[in-house]
This record gives C-alpha cells, sequence and structure tokens, in this order.
C-alpha cells in the first residue's frame, strides 16, 4: 500500500479524521503559544507558569485569568497552552527514540543470533520484570539531581525502561525475513552486513514495529504526565498538564469547588492522547486488518 | 510440563540477580552526598556531619562491596551482631516505611490485593461481555459506542478520571470517601482491646469473620471509587481483545459447522465461539492481575491507599535504596511467578499449547 492511499484512507475514516484534526489543533496551539499566551516581560524561560501574586488559594476562571488559578497563583490558562509544547515534546522524542533503540538492538540481536542474541534477550527480560511505571519513577528520581527538574530526567526515564517491547518486536520480524531469498540473493550477491540490514532486511520488517509505537505515543504522553503528577517529573510551576492536576492533590476534599485546576488540563490531556489513539488506531486498521482490535502486550 | 516450569523456576534466581543489580547500580549513580539524606533526621551540628553519617553507612564504599554487603549483611562494629543481608533472609530496615522491608510488605500488601481481588472479578466480566456484544453487533451502532468508550478508556488518564471521581462522588456527593477506612472504623480495627482480630489485612474480608457488618460497609464504601477507577483503563483493554478474538473466532469453521447443525444461535455463540475465544482474554488477565498486586501507584497516590503501589512511590522519592531494592525483587517474583501461571493456566484451557 502506497503512502498516498494510506494517507487517503486516515483522511475518509471518520474517527481517524477526528483525530487528525484534533492534532493540527493542538499543532496550531503549540506553535502559536507565544501569541496566545504571551510570557510576561523578564520571564526567565517561557515554559514556567507566571505568577500573580502569592495567595494560597486557587481562583476561579476570570477575565484576566480564563481557566483560573491554582494554588500560588500559577495561571493555569498560560500553563494549558504552553503544555501543549511540553506534550508533544514528550510524545514524539520518546517515542522517537525507544523505537530507534529498540530496533537498532533488536535488528542486531535478530541479525547476528548466538551470544549477542542471548545477552540481550536477557536484558530484555531483566528489565521487563519490572512493571514501567514504577522502573520509570525510580529512574527519574535518580536523574533528577543529575539532569534538573525539566523535561529531560522523566523522558530519558522512560527511554530507558520503554526500549525493551520495540527490541522483541523488530527481533521478531527480522527473524522472520532474515532468511528469505532476496535477503540471501543480497549477501550472494556481495553486499555488507550494514547495507542488508537496511536496505533489505528492515523496510519490509519494520512496519508492525511502526504500527504499536504509532498507538504508544499517547502512553507515552500519559506516561510522562503521571510522572509530574507523582512529582518526579518537571517541577512545580512549569507549563506541563500533568504538573498543573498534581496541584488538586492538596484540595481532595474541597475539589468541587477548585473543578478548573483538573477539568482544564485533565480535558487537554485526554484530547490529545485521544487523538493519537484515533489516529494510531485507524493506522494499524489499514496497514494490517488481521491485527484488528488486538493491542501488543 | 514439568521440565518446562522446572526451567522456568530456574531462570528465576538469574532475573532476580539482575533486576537487583539494575537498580543497585541506578542508585549508585547518585553521589554518597545524595544518598545521605535518607539518614539525615535533621541538620547536622557540626560541620562534617554528614560526612561522619556517609562512613558510618559505607556509602561512600566501591560499588561491589557496597552490593556485597546488601547480600550477606554487616557486622554491628559495637555490639557484634550481623545486620540485613538479602542471603540471610533480611531484606533490611526501610526508612521509608519506618519498619523492615518485610514487615512494610506483609502490612502494604493486603492493601493492593484486596483492591485487586475486588477489580478482576467485575473488569473481566464486563470487559467479556462487553467485549462480545461488539463482536457480535460488528461494525453496527452498539459496536460503535463501544469502541469510542473503549478509546476514551485508554485515553483518559488515571489521575485525571480519579480526581474527577473524587471530585464528584466525595467532595460533591460525600458518598465515597478517599482511604481504607473511616475514623471510627480504624478506631475499632487497629483497637487492641476491641478484641477485633486482624486475620488477613484485608478490610472487607476481616470485618466478615469478625461479623462487624458496619465496618464491612465502610471497607466497601472506600474501595469503590479505586475499583472503578482501575477497572475503566482495563476494561477497554479486555473488551478490546475480547472483540477481536471473537470476531476471529466467529469466522472460523467450527463455528459454521455448528450452525450448519442446526444449533440454536445462543448455544453457538456461548458454547463453541466464546470458549475458544476467552483464550487470549485469560493471558491478558493474569498479567493485569499480576500488575495489580504490584501495586497500581497512580490510583493508591490519589486515594491515599497505603498499598505496595504507594510505597514504592515514596521510597523513590525518598530514593530509598533498601525499600526499593525489596520491593523491586518482591515485584519481579510475582511477575515471574505470575508469568509462568498464566503460561501453564494457558496449556490447560488450550490443549493445541504444548509447553517446551
Amino acid at each position: 500500500m502506497t503512502i498516498r492511499q494510506i494517507l487517503k484512507r486516515l483522511f475518509t475514516n471518520p474517527l481517524s479524521l477526528t483525530g487528525i484534526v484534533l492534532i493540527l489543533f493542538f499543532a496550531a496551539v503549540a506553535i502559536f503559544a507565544p501569541v496566545i499566551a504571551p510570557p510576561p516581560p523578564r520571564a526567565r524561560d517561557p515554559y514556567d507558569m507566571p505568577r500573580y501574586g502569592y495567595s494560597s488559594v486557587p481562583q476561579p476562571p476570570s477575565s484576566e485569568h480564563l481557566f483560573g488559578t491554582t494554588e500560588g497563583q500559577y495561571d493555569i490558562f498560560y500553563g494549558v497552552v504552553w503544555g501543549t509544547r511540553t506534550a508533544f515534546k514528550a510524545g514524539l522524542i520518546v517515542t522517537a527514540a525507544t523505537v530507534l533503540v529498540g530496533v537498532t538492538l533488536g535488528t542486531l540481536a535478530a541479525y547476528y543470533l548466538g551470544g549477542i542474541d542471548n545477552v540481550l534477550m536477557r536484558i530484555v527480560e531483566i528489565f521487563q520484570a519490572f512493571p514501567f511505571l514504577l522502573a520509570a519513577i525510580t529512574m527519574a528520581a535518580v536523574l533528577q539531581p543529575k539532569l534538573g527538574r525539566g523535561i529531560w530526567a522523566p523522558m530519558v526515564a522512560l527511554i530507558v525502561f520503554g526500549w525493551t517491547t520495540y527490541a522483541r518486536l523488530a527481533r521478531g520480524d527480522v527473524l522472520s525475513v532474515r532468511e528469505r531469498e532476496y535477503v540471501l540473493a543480497a549477501r550472494v550477491a556481495g553486499a555488507g552486513d550494514l547495507r542488508i540490514m537496511l536496505r533489505h532486511i528492515l523496510p519490509n520488517a519494520i512496519f508492525p514495529t511502526m504500527v504499536v509505537a504509532s498507538m504508544d505515543i499517547g502512553t507515552y504522553v500519559l506516561s510522562f504526565a503521571a510522572l509530574s503528577f507523582l512529582g518526579v517529573g518537571v517541577q512545580v510551576g512549569y507549563s506541563d498538564w500533568g504538573q498543573i492536576i498534581a496541584f488538586a492533590r492538596n484540595w481532595i476534599p474541597v475539589l468541587s469547588d477548585y473543578w478548573f485546576i483538573i477539568v482544564f488540563p485533565g480535558m487537554a490531556i485526554t484530547l490529545f492522547v485521544l487523538a493519537w489513539n484515533l489516529v494510531g488506531d485507524a493506522f494499524r486498521d489499514i496497514l494490517d486488518p488481521r491485527m484488528r482490535g488486538a493491542r501488543g502486550m | 510440563m514439568i521440565p518446562y516450569i522446572i526451567r522456568r523456576l530456574l531462570v528465576l534466581p538469574i532475573i532476580l540477580l539482575g533486576v537487583s543489580i539494575l537498580i543497585f547500580s541506578l542508585l549508585m549513580l547518585l553521589s554518597p552526598m545524595e544518598r545521605v539524606a535518607l539518614y539525615a533526621t535533621d541538620v547536622p551540628h557540626t560541620a562534617d556531619g554528614l560526612e561522619r553519617m556517609i562512613k558510618k553507612y559505607g556509602l561512600d564504599d566501591p560499588i561491589q562491596a557496597q552490593y556485597w554487603r546488601w547480600l550477606v549483611g554487616q557486622r554491628d562494629a559495637d555490639t557484634g551482631e550481623i545486620k540485613g543481608g538479602i542471603l540471610r533472609g533480611n531484606l533490611g530496615w526501610s526508612h521509608t516505611a519506618q519498619m523492615p522491608v518485610m514487615e512494610a510488605i506483609k502490612e502494604r500488601f493486603p492493601a493492593s490485593a484486596e483492591l485487586a481481588l475486588f477489580s478482576i472479578i467485575p473488569l473481566l466480566g464486563i470487559g467479556i461481555f462487553l467485549g462480545v456484544q461488539s463482536a457480535l453487533h460488528h461494525n453496527q451502532f452498539v459496536d460503535h459506542v463501544l469502541r469510542t468508550f473503549s478509546i476514551i478508556g485508554y485515553s483518559l488518564p488515571t489521575f485525571v478520571f480519579g480526581l474527577l471521581m473524587l471530585m464528584l462522588f466525595y467532595s460533591k456527593l460525600r458518598w465515597f470517601p478517599p482511604e481504607r477506612l473511616s475514623q471510627w472504623a480504624k478506631a475499632m480495627v487497629f483497637s487492641p482491646t476491641s478484641g477485633y482480630i486482624q486475620y488477613t489485612h484485608m478490610y472487607t474480608i476481616d470485618a466478615l469473620l469478625n461479623g462487624r457488618l458496619d465496618i464491612f460497609w465502610d471497607a466497601i464504601r472506600h474501595i469503590v471509587l479505586p475499583v472503578i477507577g482501575l477497572s475503566y483503563l482495563n476494561w477497554a483493554l479486555t473488551l478490546r481483545v475480547m472483540r477481536s478474538s471473537m470476531l476471529e473466532a466467529l469466522r472460523q469453521d467450527y463455528v459454521t459447522t455448528a450452525r450448519a447443525k442446526g444449533l440454536a444461535e445462543r448455544v453457538v455463540i456461548n458454547r463453541h465461539a466464546r470458549k475458544n475465544a476467552l483464550i487470549p482474554v485469560a493471558t491478558i488477565g493474569g498479567l493485569i492481575f499480576v500488575g495489580f498486586l504490584s501495586g497500581v501507584v497512580i490510583t493508591e497516590t490519589i486515594f491515599n491507599l497505603q498499598g505496595m503501589g504507594l510505597l514504592y512511590a515514596d521510597a523513590a522519592l525518598n530514593l530509598d535504596i533498601v525499600t526499593l531494592l525489596g520491593l523491586a525483587l518482591f515485584n519481579s517474583l510475582l511477575f515471574v511467578a505470575g508469568n509462568l501461571t498464566v503460561d501453564i493456566l494457558y496449556a490447560f484451557i488450550d490443549p493445541r499449547v504444548r509447553l517446551s
């Protein structure tokens, strides 16, 4: 199926079209963030949510603060708008890096087999004996003193424990094509290992992994937000949806008075992840009708 | 099958060793100064206070020396007794829980287990039922509605859903409070004089065993929201897997044969198609259950349930290496045992599967 056909089906399916429109909307918000929510003059970092006073009581939405303020008077609207950029960075960079690491290692293991394969698969097993979120929490907590309380500590943590899924998938798929005639033909023709892997094996083995990856963008955004929510992600006051929602934890008994702390950023993150899931779902149906409905565990 | 089980069990110690080395090396990325914070209870009065503490706990020893000490324990310089040592069955002292790690696990595990037990049955039951409905009405209205709900289930973060439920059902309506018990019930359960015995530390079961329906009802009220919160996401997953495997089963020849024999549609669906379609769900159900037992960090945090997940998150925030190692070992043990159980069950359900 050509790229053009895939795109055509993505744009004609109402569900994936909804997803695409949502993603475009979020992309526009991210690009025009400095216009929609201009950072205050002399701001050190535009990702820091501006504060309007130091009162410890959250303020409801008003004409100055469209989505209200959290305790410490951080402007929620500003945080939600700039948080869009954080979400794009987290989702795309983490997915790209995990896929790159996982596919590289999985391909090498399946291509050379033997000792490399054995060692790698044992390492994968050890990494996977940890529940993913628990492992990421530990890693992020350890990385924070090293990498600071920006977006890098939680992102690296997700990458370190995320690549194993793709290593497994890629390994399995490469194993299934490495003995095909065209690979043998290339070898007989004198092609080098690298060329065989990049030109002959990967293009024929990579699709299932890409499908799973496209569905995982949303999952990584959720995990990133969860780390921030638990306090091992970005620092307090950084424009990140999970971090804003974490403010709600101090107000649980009176949460119905301060609904705006959860509802606005919560809506943003849900719609953002929903958009990627809608597209990923359709993408998978198009590429592999057999996999319809079964998500890689 | 027996050789398969034995082989899998033989791999277990290697995985445990690997996991402990992994966590250990992770935490050794931190400097002794960063790790000593856990042991410092107040601001040291002398300039070299922290230095002395680092020396006392051996935090600046070479990494292999520290790992060895965790494995076999350490002789106390003053009393001569041997402290710690995982190989002696001592997981060490948890600074986070303020008790030995073993005790902490014993205390926290029932909370996670109770939540898991209450969640898993409705979760699988409803997920399977809806998955079958979705498959039977493939591409019809019901199917579209259920698929939409399940995609939303994937997309709604657990912490947003949990907080929204707390906002409505606790903050607004006061129906379902957080934590595990109300104050009065806690006073009764933990009182040494009330004659209340904690058999399992699962509050609902204990309450029934003690014949206290009021405490049972209180515990139920506290567990309702976490169960719903935990179920929604995994319910979406179960529904989805059940739907696809049911669709697959309905296309099989034996279903056509059953219909051709003139069997009632209900029998065809329940006895022939659904039974076979359940196999992948059994695998996923097992994995979900094991995941629940190792602790669900977010749900336990939001509802302030003192379970395994919350302890783990607190330990990570404190960089409490001993607690983290203990919990990680326990988790990987659960994980490996759980996977093995699922594999074995799988061979029982599906005669085509041969374990080798």
